[in-house]
């Protein structure tokens, strides 16, 4: 039985973490791109796009991600379709976030007040200019905050990608573990690990909101 | 023929009927005053008038166009009547050079030089040159609504509505506000403005309309209505000192 030292256990894990960041960084990028398309559909004039995007939003925060990735794993494994857990927690992880971060910006169109939309429309502009130059604009600053504030979620949600075996942080933490029979030891690290990742993006979050908040 | 022109206007909220018959025409140059107590139609009114309330019956007909429901008659409308209100509405992330020149763009599609050059005769006209680069927030609100009312004349309408513009502004600024206005009105401008300053409406408005109840109750001269009103309800109203 070979010997852990701390050196070796702590760069086993941030080797491993690697995978968290990319895995954060791809669903986070994807979801994003996704929440995109979701949003027109669900704050445009057209009525099915709308109730479309409202059921995927109910579908996806109504679940546990966990069954999500469960799904993704073996539900597409079942159907003959070969997916390795890295495909799987991209997908899982991408439609996930997609769901929240639609809201999140929902939300933030949503808090744009009649009067901008009225004033626009007095001067002749129509819905998509008014879109354009007027609401978005304005709903972007407030999705700043919140939409880094959610990158935290991504994070700690990589973690559950761990049971369909990707080989993240997460994992290793419980490969090292049950090798070291160091659990107090390797598990701290790994908090540590994602403490320091996440740390920077809530503080960044708050400085953001505080930022814009002055500029308003 | 007149400008504004509206024929048995019907507007209901639900089951609540709002504006219950409304004939009134305006002239090209004509400043009117609509007063009324809280809750008699007046917004509903104007906001019929630049279509953002549909109306349920009735006919309104501006510079001989009639108004009607897809989207692009009703731009069309809206460029020959502009709107002022009384929470100003600027567009918060923009200056308000930027708020002057951004319709003239977008919806006129004037090159950004001319925008320019017009936003800043707009914001001159105002008092407010000096401001160009200011943010609303910059701004007191009396400034806010000045900017207002240069970006809705930067669109050159045939006619200007006010919904009581001077009535989110604390006393003191009213009066700058109401400077803008009447020399619009001087320089022949078309104004229909819900006000509830009479000494204002009773000096610069060629008529003053009185709503009550989704109606025009009583019609008339300034001196008439303020002076003899003909009816219990406009002899209340002026009575209470609006
Ligand atoms: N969008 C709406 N939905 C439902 N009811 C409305 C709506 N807008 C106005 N109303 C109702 O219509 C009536 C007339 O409103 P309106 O705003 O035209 O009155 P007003 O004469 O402008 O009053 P005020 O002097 O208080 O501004 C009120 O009873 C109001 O509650
Ligand atoms: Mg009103």
């Amino acid at each position: 039985m070979t010997q852990f030292t701390f050196v070796d256990i702590l760069t086993n894990l941030l080797w491993a973490s690697r995978w968290t960041v990319l895995l954060s960084l791809a669903a986070f990028a994807g979801g994003g791109l996704l929440a995109l398309g979701l949003l027109f559909a669900a704050i445009g004039r057209a009525r099915w796009p709308g109730r479309l995007a409202r059921l995927y939003v109910e579908i996806f925060q109504g679940t546990p991600l966990l069954m999500q990735l469960f799904l993704a794993f073996f539900g597409l494994g079942l159907l003959g379709i070969d997916v390795s857990p890295w495909l799987a927690a991209c997908a899982a992880l991408i439609l996930w976030s997609a769901a929240f971060l639609v809201e999140i910006w929902r939300g933030c169109v949503m808090a744009i007040g009649r009067g901008q939309w009225e004033a626009s429309a007095a001067l002749g502009m129509g819905y998509a200019a008014q879109m354009r130059h007027v609401v978005l604009p304005q709903a972007l600053r407030l999705a700043v905050p919140p939409t880094v504030g959610f990158s935290v979620q991504v994070v700690k949600g990589t973690a559950l990608t761990s049971i369909i075996g990707f080989l993240e942080l997460t994992k290793a933490g419980t490969v090292l573990s049950n090798a070291s029979f160091q659990p107090f030891t390797v598990f701290g690290l790994v908090a540590l690990i994602y403490f320091a990742l996440c740390f920077p993006l809530s503080v960044g979050a708050r400085r953001l909101e505080r930022k814009l908040n002055v500029a308003h | 023929m007149s400008l504004i022109e509206i024929a048995g206007l019907h507007k209901s909220f639900g089951s609540t009927e709002v504006l219950r018959g409304i004939d009134l025409a305006v002239a090209s140059g004509e400043v009117v005053a609509i007063i009324g107590r809280s809750g008699s139609g007046k917004s509903t009114l104007l906001r019929c008038i630049n279509g953002l309330e549909s109306v349920d019956a009735g006919d309104i007909t501006v510079a001989g166009e009639a108004l009607g429901t897809g989207e692009a008659r009703l731009r069309a409308l809206r460029l020959k009547v502009g709107m002022i209100f009384q929470q100003f509405n600027l567009f918060p992330h923009k200056t308000a050079g930027q708020n002057v020149m951004l319709a003239r763009q977008v919806v006129r599609g004037s090159p950004r030089a001319e925008a320019e050059a017009l936003a800043r005769r707009m914001l001159d006209r105002v008092g407010l040159g000096a401001k160009f680069d200011a943010y609303p927030a910059q701004l007191s609100g009396g400034q806010q609504q000045r900017v207002a009312i240069a970006r809705a004349l930067a669109m050159e309408p045939l006619a200007l509505l006010c919904d009581e513009v001077t009535s989110a502004l604390d006393p003191e600024l009213v009066g700058e506000v109401l400077g803008v206005v009447r020399e619009l009105a001087a320089e022949g401008m078309t104004l229909i403005m819900v006000t509830h300053e009479m000494a204002f409406a009773r000096e610069v408005c060629d008529r003053v309309v009185f709503m009550h109840e989704g109606r025009v109750h009583e019609i008339g001269p300034p001196a008439e209505i303020f002076a003899e009103p003909r009816t219990p309800e406009l002899r209340a109203f002026v009575a209470r000192g609006h």
